[in-house]
């Protein structure tokens, strides 16, 4: 049997090779995005982008109700899109085996919000998996299906960063042999969920937690190791990890399935060791339903509600509370103020150009999910809100009905092109039908830059890198109702000024399309790298105009020529984009090698 | 034979090859027999921010990220961000440091100054410490797009992984194209 070091993304998308997947649908989302790019490296899978993750969902609902094993994919918010399908899958149950792979985010590295996903599994009243590495990342996928198709339940997978993004080692196994070939099968009874049959589904849902908790008793994912006594833990997943590296005397329980819980295991534990406690990432979700069992347990009056535990967290936590003694003590941190690092827009971003004139023209900006959420960072600072996906536009119709007109000019929502199509369109859709006197940018870059440069509608392939119809996001714009379109080069600062100001002064909604490609997006000749530029530093008086747009590429040398300083521009990063040369008034920043 | 676990750290910036710098790491690892995880935050880093990866090997590893005060080795690809990671370390750490610069955000826009004499400092906490030229080894060797690999190199000295894995490692990790380079500028980080 081989070997290999897979992330658990990859793990996961080897175990629904194993399962024989059929289709597999996500939008990405960080850190789930991986699952499907590498889902493409089995040519037995259906695997595509979807617009949204609800769509994503139901696609893999159309699969499996016809007979195919499927797969759907998505990080936690993407959930709360996807909800709706979810709880009604939960009633008319499977065709195929389906796993809706949840990607938490706990300590938010590239998320708005820590959710946790545990509670969609009990909300919904499905099963929920949680591996603890990336072994288990292709096991559980595998054991998933099983569940899926032996208990008639759409089943979850929990994965969070640590485990999506962790490396570790993987044999590799084959895929199953002898499934149902997919085939049409009516039962409208169970897959159409009028109330009068939906109240026939109800119950049986009941019925099957009850069956799943008394399987998960005796089911081998869910693991008791008994060390010493004195000390029994209950953990899942990644954090399982974590305590047997801060506590590795303990005796634990290690729960694959984390809901429903199996009560009765659950139960010997707890009567075996002197003191349980839950050691778990974000919400009391297991703590609770203990608690509520009638056994005491000590769970979040030790271990934080907020970020992501470390084996460093947690033995900080129990030596805090008194139940261990401290043993290690961190190093000291740097005493001194260090300049911090944060994300920043690339160098030649096309967006970067609009957050400047937003910014000049005191714009209060709704802003979204993507890349451009960096517009929100000094020295834009170019963004006041940021809620959810597709949430700037109806943000901004919203905020423009509570202001008086001279406020409503000042109001822009931005949105990117993956965005927009994802559930921007019915926020613009909403803005055009009441009329909403706000402007949009739909900044369309082409790509889905933020999660890694994946191709969506508008871009013209897809995720195979087929080429695929673009969606013309103008003309659909104007199909919604918007009667004021306007397309616009970012890189073209002065002609994207006088747009964005003839559009705020409109007293109606309107829409403003700055069309540059992404600098990232790789070959066919999407992007053109210009050549790059140079500061003329005899020219150059120190004005710091070309600081403004906080390119990443120019830099500031207070010692260089004087008091003042120069702008200095760095090849190796400049893509020649020309923004700092519009801006500088001193005609010092030229194309390298003396052109101009 | 039972061997307990080594923590390493690689650190930089985004965009500096440190994905790759840990991933060959890790597969020399499995190569030489070893149990090994390895975790790092990948996505807004991206967009140059701070980059931490992660590599742990040893009989058997639980935690994919190393415990804080427990680091063995720091594998510095910058000079600031090596110094902001320094509290993972255990005393007595090994620290080898790439002697190179990027100036971030605040240092660019002239609010801030990068701050001085980080390599002094670094080697004041740490003796085991070694500053490393890595751009002028990796120019040397075809490529300065290959100085991950010359920390590599350097790095690999203080661990017991036979020539063999090592080359196996680079030869499954590294784009074939770049193959030559990269194990031209490994040479030269390890005869350091």
């Amino acid at each position: 049997m081989s070997t290999e070091i897979l992330s658990g993304n990859e793990a996961i998308a080897r175990g629904a090779f194993e399962a024989g997947v059929r289709v597999a649908s996500a939008y990405p989302g960080t850190p789930s995005t991986e699952i499907l790019e590498n889902i493409i490296k089995y040519p037995s899978i259906n695997a595509s982008w979807a617009p949204n993750e609800k769509v994503a969902l139901e696609v893999a609902i159309g699969a499996s109700f016809g007979g195919g094993r499927a797969i759907a994919c998505m990080k936690h918010v993407g959930v709360n899109v996807a909800a709706d399908p979810l709880f009604t899958l939960s009633y008319t149950g499977v065709g195929g085996g389906l796993v809706l792979v949840a990607a938490d985010d706990p300590e938010m590295h590239s998320s708005q919000n820590e959710q946790d996903s545990r509670n969609y599994a009990k909300f919904a009243k499905i099963p929920m998996l949680e591996p603890a590495d990336s072994q288990e990342c292709k096991e559980f996928t595998r054991l998933a299906f099983e569940l899926s198709e032996q208990f008639d339940t759409p089943v979850m997978i929990r994965s969070c960063t640590r485990i999506s993004h962790g490396k570790s080692i993987v044999e590799l196994g084959e895929p199953v042999k002898g499934l149902p070939e997919p085939k049409l099968v009516k039962n409208p009874a169970k897959l159409v969920m009028l109330p009068g049959n939906a109240r026939v589904r109800h119950p049986l849902v009941e019925e099957r937690t009850v069956r799943l908790s008394e399987y998960g008793d005796s089911w081998s994912i869910n693991r008791a190791d008994y060390r010493s006594a004195a000390m029994g833990i209950i953990c899942t997943g990644v954090t399982y990890q974590y305590v047997r590296e801060a506590l590795p005397e303990a005796a634990t329980l290690k729960l694959g399935m984390v809901h429903p819980l199996p009560k009765n295991l659950i139960r010997e534990f707890a009567a075996k060791v002197e003191r349980l406690f839950v050691v778990e990432e974000l919400d009391p979700f297991i703590e609770e339903q203990v608690s509520a069992m009638g056994i005491a347990v000590t769970g979040k009056e030790v271990i934080s509600l907020c970020g992501e535990l470390s084996p460093g967290r947690i033995r900080e936590a129990f030596a805090r509370a008194g139940i261990i003694t401290k043993t290690i003590d961190a190093q000291q941190p740097a005493q001194e103020k260090l300049p911090p690092r944060p994300p920043n827009m690339c160098p030649g971003c096309p967006h970067r150009g609009v957050f400047h004139l937003l910014s000049r023209a005191n714009a209060y900006v709704t802003g979204d999910i993507g890349c451009y959420t960096l517009g929100f960072m000094p020295p834009l600072n170019a963004m006041d809100t940021c809620v959810c996906m597709g949430a700037s536009i109806s943000t901004a119709s919203g905020i423009v009905r509570a202001l008086p007109r001279e406020e409503q000019q000042r109001v822009v929502a931005v949105i990117g092109d993956s965005t927009f199509l994802h559930t921007g369109v019915n926020s613009l859709m909403e803005m055009a039908y009441n009329q909403a006197p706000a402007t949009v940018i739909i900044l369309d870059n082409r790509i889905t830059a933020m999660t890694g440069r994946q191709e969506n509608p508008a871009s013209g392939y897809t995720l195979t890198g087929i080429e695929a119809p673009e969606v013309n996001i103008p003309a659909l714009c104007r199909t919604l109702g918007i009667r004021h379109v306007r397309v616009v080069d970012p890189y073209d600062l002065e002609a994207t000024r006088s747009v964005l100001a003839e559009e705020m002064a409109r007293p109606e909604p309107s829409v403003v399309v700055t069309n540059r490609p992404c600098c990232l997006i790789k070959g066919e000749g999407r992007f053109d790298r210009s050549p790059v530029l140079e500061v003329d530093s005899d020219a150059c008086t120190g004005c710091r105009a070309c600081l403004r747009i906080g390119c990443p590429a120019i830099e500031w040398l207070p010692a260089l020529d004087g008091p003042k300083g120069k702008a200095s521009i760095d090849p190796q990063l400049c893509t020649g984009c020309t923004l700092c040369q519009q801006l500088c008034k001193f005609d010092a920043i030229h194309r390298a090698g003396g052109t101009k | 034979m039972n061997k307990p676990v080594t923590n390493i750290l690689l650190v930089g910036v985004g965009g500096q090859g440190i994905l790759l710098a840990s991933e060959i790491l890790a597969e020399a690892f499995m190569l030489a027999g070893f149990d090994v995880k390895k975790s790092e935050i990948h996505g807004m880093s991206q967009r140059g921010g701070s980059v931490v990866s992660h590599v742990r090997f040893g009989t058997e590893v639980f935690s994919p990220v190393v415990p804080e005060g427990e680091g063995d080795i720091l594998f510095g690809f910058e000079l600031l961000e090596t110094y902001r990671c320094l509290s993972l370390l255990k005393p007595g750490a090994r620290v080898v440091v790439n002697d190179f610069r990027i100036p971030p955000p605040a240092v660019l826009l002239g609010q801030e100054t990068y701050p001085e004499g980080l390599a002094e400092k670094i080697n004041a906490r740490f003796s085991n410490f070694q500053l490393i030229d890595g751009l002028k080894l990796a120019a040397e060797a075809g490529d300065p797009r290959a100085a991950n690999t010359v920390l590599l190199g350097a790095v690999a000295q203080y661990l017991d992984i036979a020539d063999g894995v090592w080359q196996k490692a680079l030869e499954k990790m590294v784009p074939k194209k770049a193959l030559p380079v990269n194990l031209k500028a490994f040479q030269l980080g390890r005869s350091l």
